[in-house]
């Protein structure tokens, strides 16, 4: 059980590499602390599930290396390393039971059998799989048969890390925030490090403590899920997180002042130094940080949606849209409206990244 | 108004509209309750599955019923020519199931279908599992393999022959120039050795083609997960391989028993069902004895007792097929 | 030792070649030099045989002949399978089961307890020693092993396509032909390539019901083998040309079959 590490690493799946889109994985350098329970977000192709095959063993990276603790694994195959792996569908060993299946990967490893049965009850126990051990694996529901893959992983006590992809997919929706609660429970029981992929964030922010949130091969960031609310240092972090996703608009900078389609915008912090020219300026606010109010940008109310817990407010200025978010009970004016933006959250983007 | 820095509540429930899992929402159409559906298998009751079905039915209909009439005609019937018949029973039956000619003929056909599925089946399954799993060497193999598959099967008798043949062909020549006295026009062991391993070499294909599409049908997750475990290559093939083939398996076996209990023309082409009656297997004997000898009566309870043995052995596929169907 | 697994497929191609190679050795030897000698290659290679049979009619004809009731099977066969096999896979019916059953019996019954048979009924409506009979007899296997493959895979294409078809108005035969068929398209390359298959190297059969104007190339070449003269050069030739459809046939659906082999009944 120590830190991964993962340094100066590259990977890609071609054998003759020519330009920076061959490569799934651009090069980065990324660590997590033992003990943590991490997520990788990411939209489809954006090279999470590379990097953990990668993490696990699966696959070896082009270029880099992977340290568990001081240990170079990078060579070592998956048993080696010690971690356990959940994958996209149940992996169960169809013609066992229940009890042999999380039996399996202790009797590969010639545990004595005492031991073995001491483990597999005790991990049984865990996941809430006592009454069905001596089942065959093949009945059990999805999420069932996720568990088993889970158990299978966690039977081993000296397991370094347990890695998680995409485990929810085939699991039927109102089970899963059941099997997602248990998985918290279990890490803060275990303390196991445990890493995560989605391209859910719902799944991710609530699970992690920590999210790594990835596009096109490189990770984009990485932090605390009310960081990558609150602070999101790229524009593709402002549309992933969050439903809905942080409103962009076009900006313009004259001198100190930051200007939204001529309005200007107060920031703070007020970004550091001005931009370079040319560059590409957008502002970015989330429409839970854009207020009503008696004055500032003028804007058209186009329409209102309820979501139940909220409303979301869809108003125009000229033709750029703008998102708001109003209480249950707010009043929204029917055509008119005044927006300010709350200048704590509310960010400038310089060909993407964040300049504040 | 929300609190600025808190987090947009994500808490447990059925998920918004729009996220659910990937299938498409049929049209707003849907009632409340939905109507009451079709069973498990998710299909309903209609009518017009009739006029669908007709066109192959009355194919199949036209060229199994007439002819089986005929055939059952004959077998209780018997004729001394000019096209008149007397009703005689069960007197072809009983001739039939007694002679020992049929119980000859039926021993050779068990033996060498058992013969030949001792060999062909794991054969094909260590071929497939010795194969990649994909890439273009894999295509290759599949293409030259599926290639006896597709020859006539008298020029497959002929094949062999022209191999066989003592003096002239690469095998006979072959191996009598180590020593062994072969000579399978006239020696019921060498006859059958070809016979054999002609099969073997035109039939393999079909079952390495079906384990290898069952073995492809193994998502790559569950090697990986073995790999995890520390599973040895034993353990793989007895847990996930032979499991996940099992139900590709039992078609090529029960396939392979079909064709081979019915096998005709590589025989006949290769040794004429000799030397002698050596080689005289089931279809071999019953062409013989009803387009040969135009034996009508026999010929035609003997091809009945054929047929209700191939029935039995087709309803027990069946049903062990469609008992495993759900998997 | 791993290393050393892909000998297995690698020899088995080779026993597979063998055969072969020894026919297209005969091929091109005449047969003096057959029955003369015994040479791995043609002392003198001579294309006499294979000119022979591209231009005697009684050769190429047989070709011809078993070329087209070979389609006409396949066409035919496919063709009356793809409705019925929809039925199976998303309607009930009164005796859908049983009809399933019987007409896999059908596939699984033996030749030579037809071959009498045949002979008389074909006879009997006039159609005997005519391509159309070959065709028609052979779809008396080949009907049913199309539809349990359709079956198969068509019971693998989810129920909601046709039903949001028919929620979005589509007339079933628009369906069926616009939507559902090309979703199956690589079972339908599986289904043909084995009715293709089942009916050209069918020996019995097509023998049975042709003597002159519809002889197959299958009889052609038993004829030869069975007179004397054996003209064993001519026979490695006609033999070998029946490979080359065959062979072009996998060629084809090399990629379907893969694919199709994987998603398929089996």
């Amino acid at each position: 059980m120590a830190r991964i590490r993962l340094e100066q690493l590259r990977h890609t799946y071609r054998a003759k590499p020519a330009g920076d889109d061959d490569w799934a994985l651009k090069r980065l350098d990324l660590a997590w602390e033992q003990g943590t329970a991490s997520a990788l977000l990411g939209p489809s192709g954006c090279g999470k599930t590379t990097l953990l095959n990668l993490i696990s063993g699966l696959l070896r990276p082009t270029e880099g290396v992977v340290r568990f603790g001081e240990r170079d694994v990078t060579a070592l195959p998956p048993d080696a390393r010690n971690i356990a792996q959940v994958f996209q569908f149940p992996v169960v060993y169809d013609t066992m039971t229940v009890y042999d299946n999380l039996a399996f990967p202790l009797r590969n490893r010639r545990v004595a059998p005492a031991e073995v049965d001491r483990r597999v009850r005790e991990v049984a126990e865990l996941l809430d799989l006592g009454p069905t051990l001596r089942h065959r694996a093949a009945g059990l529901t999805a999420d069932g048969k996720q568990k088993i893959s889970l158990g299978r992983g966690l039977v081993r006590s000296d397991v370094a890390a347990i890695l998680f992809d995409e485990p929810l997919t085939v699991v039927d929706p109102h089970l899963k925030w059941r099997l997602r609660s248990k998985l918290k429970e279990l890490h803060q029981k275990l303390g196991t490090t445990m890493i995560y992929v989605t391209h859910d964030q719902t799944e991710a922010l609530t699970f992690a403590d920590q999210v790594v949130v990835m596009d096109q091969g490189t990770v984009v960031q990485a932090g605390t899920p009310v960081e990558l609310f609150e602070r999101p240092r790229h524009t593709f972090v402002g549309h992933f997180i969050g439903s809905p996703g942080m409103n962009v608009l076009p900006a313009t900078v004259e001198g100190t002042t930051v200007r939204f389609l001529g309005h200007p915008i107060e920031l703070r912090p007020a970004p550091a130094r001005p931009p370079p020219a040319g560059a590409r300026l957008e502002l970015g606010v989330r429409p839970e940080f854009v207020r009503l109010a008696a004055d500032g940008i003028p804007v058209r109310i186009v329409r209102v949606s309820e979501t139940g817990r909220h409303r979301i407010v869809e108003a125009r200025h000229e033709d750029t849209p703008i998102k708001l978010l109003v209480g249950e009970g707010d009043p929204v004016p029917a055509e008119q409206a005044f927006l300010r933006f709350d200048p704590a959250h509310t960010q400038l983007y310089v060909d993407g990244w964040s300049a504040t | 108004m929300r609190e600025p820095g808190a987090l947009p509540e994500l808490q447990p429930g059925p998920p918004e509209a729009g996220q659910a899992g990937g299938r498409p929402a049929p049209s707003a159409i849907r009632s409340e309750a939905p109507p009451r559906r079709a069973p498990a298998d998710g299909r309903t009751p209609n009518a017009r599955a009739w006029w669908l079905v007709a066109p192959v039915v009355a194919l199949v209909a036209f060229n199994a019923i007439v002819p089986l009439m005929t055939v059952v005609n004959y077998s209780v019937q018997e004729t001394f020519g000019d096209n008149v018949f007397f009703f005689e029973g069960m007197k072809w039956f009983r001739e039939v199931l007694g002679s020992s000619r049929f119980h000859q003929a039926l021993q050779r056909q068990l033996l060498f279908t058992g013969i030949i599925l001792l060999i062909e089946v794991p054969l094909g399954v260590a071929i497939a599992l010795a194969m990649p799993r994909r890439g273009f060497w894999a295509s290759v193999c599949l293409v030259l393999m599926a290639m006896p598959l597709l020859i006539p099967w008298n020029v497959v008798g002929a094949m062999w022959n022209l191999l066989a043949l003592p003096d002239i062909g690469l095998l006979g020549r072959t191996l009598n120039g180590m020593g062994f006295d072969y000579n399978y026009t006239r020696q019921p062991l060498a006859a059958w050795a070809t016979m054999v391993g002609m099969d073997v070499w035109h039939w393999t294909s079909l079952v390495v083609l079906l384990a290898y599409a069952g073995l492809s049908a193994i998502p790559e997750a569950y090697y990986q997960a073995a790999r995890i475990d520390g599973a040895s290559s034993w353990a793989v093939f007895r847990h996930i391989q032979l499991p996940k083939m099992k139900r590709v398996l039992l078609i090529a076996v029960l396939l392979r028993f079909m064709d081979s209990f019915m096998i005709y023309t590589e025989p006949v082409v290769l040794t004429g069902g000799g030397p002698g009656n050596a080689t005289t297997l089931l279809s071999i004997d019953l062409v013989k004895i009803a387009l040969g000898q135009f034996d009508l009566g026999p010929g035609a309870a003997m091809s009945l007792v054929y047929f209700l043995i191939i029935l039995l052995l087709s309803w027990i596929y069946y049903t062990v097929m469609t008992r495993d169907g759900g998997q | 030792m791993r290393r050393l697994t892909w000998l297995v497929p690698a020899l088995y191609v080779l026993f597979l070649l063998v055969p072969i190679y020894w026919l297209l050795n005969m091929s091109f030897k005449s047969t003096n030099e057959i029955l003369g000698s015994f040479t791995l290659f043609p002392r003198e290679f001579t294309l006499a045989n294979y000119r022979k049979i591209l231009t005697d009619p009684t050769w190429y004809g047989g070709y011809l002949n078993s070329l087209g009731y070979v389609l006409m099977n396949t066409v035919l066969s496919v063709a009356t399978a793809l409705p019925a096999a929809y039925a199976f896979s998303r309607y009930r019916f009164l005796g859908d089961k049983h009809l399933f059953f019987w007409l896999l019996t059908n596939r699984m019954a033996p030749p030579a307890v037809f071959a009498l048979p045949f002979f008389q009924l074909y006879s009997a409506i006039g159609l005997f020693d005519t391509k159309v009979a070959v065709a028609l007899a052979h779809t008396l296997f080949n009907v049913p092993l199309a539809v349990w493959i359709l079956e198969g895979f068509m019971s693998s294409v989810p129920k909601e396509l046709d039903e949001t078809a028919f929620v979005d108005g589509y007339p079933f035969w628009r369906f069926f032909g616009r939507i559902f068929v090309p979703t199956i398209a690589s079972g339908i390359g599986v289904a043909a390539f084995f009715c293709f298959m089942f009916s050209w190297v069918e020996l019995l059969l097509a023998k049975t019901l042709t003597s002159v104007n519809a002889k197959p190339i299958v009889a052609t070449m038993t004829r030869t083998a069975s007179t004397s003269g054996y003209e064993l050069g001519l026979l490695a030739a006609a033999g070998a040309l029946t490979i080359v459809p065959g062979a072009l046939v996998i060629y084809f659906v090399r990629n379907y079959i893969a694919k199709g082999f994987a998603l398929g009944r089996v």
